[in-house]
């Protein structure tokens, strides 16, 4: 590389770039991609928080490779975040990328396909040597044998620039060349014109033991944003506008942390200790993570010795008068599926979380997909239903765990709530909920022995909860049959039919106690798109496009999916079209048909990826022929 | 610190309150006439009103799948019946979220052993302060005599009608192996002894483990004939009792003695060998126990009954608790809004 193109920090001219031209824009979606040593994520999360402490609304995702530590330049070792924000309402970390910033070939190769037509790439070309060119598959340098025309490329010595920075700190090599994401975030936030304090004063705090590193960092990141003052390579840089938010106090939050917090404010409303069950699992273990942390708030989080431990362990301290909750995700479901059926047996309440990831067996652990819906309705032996609800959004994951334990302790149940890994790990911000305007959900519990017996009802057919350790009240409960209103156990045939309703009734029940389905758009439309968990940011994406261009087309959100809402079969016979996409193959489809005999139209994918909106428009332009 | 053990059985001048009848429960019990199982109820029944102080609403009685497993429906405490192999998972759940309780398992060699080996010996290695009765029968009862993880090399079962070709599982070694805290062995026609057992169980702070041997007499009837006949039973069992040497026999004339690390029967009749000879046992030493519960595996040497091994361990539950306790003292309880903020928040006005 030219010696000439390195920069000398030292000496920054005082008046910028004044040539680049600001352009306003309202919705931009950004990749930083690079080898996962790279600090590819931490860079992705500066910005973005960044960027949503100016009130832009945003959605992220990151993309980790599933091996710990990749060969250095490998494709599969390719690690990247994506940021969108934007100036108005949205509801999806992006579709497509505008500018993809990449730190060795392999980033490009990995991401290209991403890229919008004419979008910007920034690649560091200190990493286009022929060995990371080899390692990316690349027969010749795509920055020289224009395979990129199209694309606005910037090439920036950004390991060169970065060494230059640092030079008169006498830091070890390597530890420099570590700092050279910050460069990359320096560009960009020059280029999307953002003052880079928020970033200064998170290395100050990060760093408050460690000046040395307050101080490379901070000079790189200057050096970056500098460079793209300086340099004329630029002669545009962007500007985005803040949204228009509801006014409240934010922050930002992935569904996995959304979960978290919600089983620990949702048992505290219940007035119960929350007792997590949990095994380590792809996607899922951050909620046992962050709910190990959580010791001042009383949570106990049982690191069990497998999946069929950690539910276990969950049914037993609901027994004893906790709420017991357990997280994991697909493979795990599966081994807990005989414990579910004795949840739903012994009647005890229980919040299971799955946050499901591609399959089958242990299929694409790190890679997000919408198949568990029929694991949730029947993957269990015998007559055995389970409220079902799926979270739609990270912050969505808040409320719905929410959700699922008032409706497990109100109906002596097991809920099961669908996560997965694309709202697990994306984030947005979150218009942080106040506890007291959390639903009353408070636990009660039998204390009173007078005509006691472990399996009459209240109005909601619910059987008391009786904490051990209550005198006069000791019972037996069990997986055997029990005979109504004795518990005792029964081998009655009619005594079996009349529990299975019973049970069956419970859980149907629920549907007067659950929000209706909402329609959003033109309700005289030909055509319903029906979204459900988390591809319903990316159907309302679709939606709004749509009819801001005119079309006649309306959305709706199932986060209920058993019981499904009580108006749902009136809400589906209204459109005389109905798309269903899912990451899936088709199962809600499916159980629309088989509950309401409705065939809507089926639009699946199952690539590990989160549906696009515009898969989604293309779709619907399809279905109305425009 | 772990503490010494619980001192509320059999409490001189405090009369017990109940009686073995408080915790019969009103279903009629429904193992085969004759099978070990009833010895066992009964035991336990008697024993619990020995506990001095602890309520009756406090014992909890979980257990899995097997005949052993029918055992809470017969007790008039709380008790929950749940799915093959979990007794130990949930049970620990039970004790983790209310520590409060008294929480027993009853399971069998399959439950505890095959289904459930998994949650068994973790709970042993966590130190939960449960009960774990296994009743030891050598064959799956339930499911109509199949091979279990007990039985013999060599077995002839409805599922090995050529003989078991695998061999089985020590369960005294494999708590040991566990690091379980308090291993024990008892027998189900010896009521006297496991009725001592029982309590001592129940006096150990963290996972207690008692092995009952148990007949099943339609299955695999005569299974411990030799422990329990009247004729050999004093030839083939040897009991602990710390503090004192190994003796046994019908006339108390044979002793064990350590040759090396190999235990060796000697005579004690013979003016070669004394009682001063003899090993003498000590329920805290682990290193002794695993010779000990090595016995059961050598038909040559008689089966030791008792206490092999007694000693203390932090418990899962207190330590869980402290940690609580200790991070509300150094930040103060947790407030539930001020969780939900997190660390870094923003205003839109």
């Amino acid at each position: 590389m030219d010696e000439k193109s390195t920069l000398e920090t030292n000496e920054i001219p005082v008046n910028g770039n004044s040539k680049a031209e600001i352009k306003s824009v309202s919705d931009v979606t950004i990749r930083f991609a690079g080898d996962s040593g790279d600090g590819m994520q931490l860079t992705g999360t500066q910005f973005s928080d960044a960027i949503a402490a100016e009130g832009m609304d945003m959605g992220t995702i990151p993309d980790y490779p599933a091996d710990i530590r990749a060969p250095v330049g490998s494709l599969y070792g390719v690690s990247g975040y994506t940021i969108h924000f934007s100036s108005h309402d949205i509801h999806t970390p992006g579709d497509q990328v505008d500018v993809l910033v990449a730190m060795n070939p392999a980033a490009l190769k990995v991401n290209l396909k991403d890229l919008k037509k004419h979008g910007i790439i920034i690649a560091n070309s200190d990493s286009f040597d022929k060995k990371n060119l080899d390692l990316a598959e690349f027969a010749e340098n795509p920055l020289e044998d224009g395979s990129l025309e199209g694309y606005s490329v910037y090439e920036i010595p950004i390991t060169k620039s970065t060494l230059e920075a640092l030079k008169t700190m006498n830091l070890p090599p390597k530890a420099a060349q570590r700092c050279k994401n910050f460069f990359a975030l320096g560009v960009v936030y020059w280029l999307y014109n953002k003052k880079f304090d928020f970033t200064l004063n998170w290395l100050e705090e990060k760093f408050a033991k460690q000046p040395e590193m307050i101080e490379a960092n901070s000079r790189v990141l200057k050096a970056g944003y500098y460079y793209g003052e300086t340099t004329e390579i630029f002669t545009i840089k962007f500007e985005v506008k803040p949204a228009d938010l509801p006014t409240g106090v934010y922050r930002n939050i992935n569904g996995n942390e959304a979960v978290a917090l919600g089983l620990v404010a949702g048992a505290a409303k219940a007035g119960l200790q929350l007792f997590l069950g949990s095994y380590p699992i792809t996607p899922a273990s951050e909620i046992m993570q962050n709910l190990s942390k959580y010791k001042r708030w009383g949570v106990k989080m049982f690191q069990a010795e497998d999946e069929i431990a950690g539910i276990c362990t969950a049914i037993g301290a609901s027994f004893s008068g906790s709420l017991g909750a357990t997280s994991t995700s697909g493979p795990g479901m599966a081994l807990k599926s005989e414990a579910i059926g004795l949840a739903v047996m012994a009647e005890l309440p229980l919040v299971i979380i799955n946050v499901q990831r591609g399959g089958p067996s242990t299929g694409l652990p790190t890679k997000t997909e919408q198949s568990d819906l029929f694991q949730a309705m029947y993957g269990r032996n015998g007559e055995c239903p389970v409220p079902v609800l799926a979270a739609s959004s990270p912050s969505d994951c808040f409320t719905m765990t929410v959700e699922a334990v008032r409706l497990a302790v109100k109906y002596m149940t097991p809920v099961i709530l669908l996560s997965d890994g694309y709202i697990a790990q994306g984030a947005e911000p979150w218009k942080v909920t106040k506890f007291s305007d959390l639903p009353e959900m408070k636990a009660v519990f039998r204390t009173n022995s007078d005509g006691f017996f472990p399996y009459t009802r209240n109005e909601f057919l619910a059987r008391p909860w009786v904490k051990p350790g209550t005198k006069g009240l000791e019972n037996r409960i069990g997986g055997l049959e029990k005979q109504n209103v004795t518990g005792n156990v029964s081998y009655d045939p009619e005594n079996h039919q009349l529990m299975t309703n019973l049970r069956a009734k419970k859980i149907k029940r629920i549907e007067n106690d659950i929000p209706e389905l909402e329609v959003i758009g033109d309700k005289t439309a030909e055509l319903l798109v029906v979204g459900w968990g988390s591809t319903g940011g990316a159907v309302a994406t679709a939606v709004e496009n749509q009819l801001a261009k005119g079309r006649k087309v309306a959305y709706a959100v199932m986060r209920y999916m058993f019981p499904m809402p009580k108006n749902t079969h009136k809400v589906l016979k209204q459109f005389p079209k109905i798309l269903i996409p899912e990451v899936n193959n088709g199962q809600l489809n499916k159980l629309i048909r088989a509950e309401f005999l409705i065939d809507p139209i089926s639009y699946t994918q199952v690539k590990g990826l989160p549906l696009k909106a515009r898969e989604i428009e293309n779709k619907i332009e399809e279905i109305l022929k425009v | 610190m772990a503490e010494s053990n619980k001192d509320n059985t059999k409490t001189e001048n405090i009369l017990p309150i109940y009686t073995a009848k408080d915790f019969t429960s009103d279903r009629d019990v429904r193992w085969c006439p004759g099978c070990g199982d009833y010895s066992v109820l009964a035991q336990v029944q008697r024993s619990f009103p020995q506990i001095i102080g602890e309520k009756k609403e406090k014992f909890v009685v979980i257990s899995g799948i097997g005949c052993s497993s029918r055992f809470p429906y017969y007790m008039d405490t709380y008790g929950f019946h749940t799915i093959h192999g979990r007794a130990a998972a949930i049970a620990s759940g039970v004790k983790i979220a209310n520590p409060d309780l008294s929480v027993w398992i009853a399971t069998g060699d399959g439950d505890a052993l095959s289904i459930g080996g998994n949650h068994f010996i973790h709970l042993l290695r966590r130190n939960i302060d449960v009960n774990i009765l296994l009743f030891n029968n050598r064959i799956y009862g339930l499911t109509k005599g199949q091979v279990s993880p007990t039985s013999e090399h060599g077995k002839v079962t409805k599922s090995s009608p050529y003989g078991s070709i695998e061999y089985p599982v020590n369960p005294v070694s494999l708590a040991l192996g566990m690091e379980g805290t308090f291993i024990a062995r008892t027998i189900d026609r010896d009521p006297k002894h496991l009725q001592e057992m029982i309590l001592r169980c129940y006096k150990h702070y963290g996972t207690s483990f008692l092995e009952i041997l148990q007949n099943c007499v339609i299955f695999n009837d005569g299974a411990y004939a030799k422990y329990t006949d009247k004729e050999t039973k004093e030839d083939n069992l040897i009991y602990l009792e710390t503090g004192k040497p190994l003796v046994f026999g019908k006339q108390k004339d044979k002793g064990i003695k350590l040759d090396g690390w190999k235990p060796v029967i000697i005579n004690l009749n013979d003016g070669k060998y004394s009682i001063n000879d003899c090993l003498v046992h000590d329920e805290t030493s682990k290193d002794l126990a695993f010779i000990l519960s090595s016995f059961s595996d050598n038909p040559l040497l008689p089966m030791p009954l008792g206490v092999f091994l007694d000693r203390q361990r932090n418990r899962y539950e207190v330590e869980m608790e402290n940690q609580i306790a200790d991070s509300r003292k150094k930040s103060g309880e947790g407030k539930i809004d001020e969780l939900l903020m997190g660390n870094s928040t923003w205003e839109i006005k």
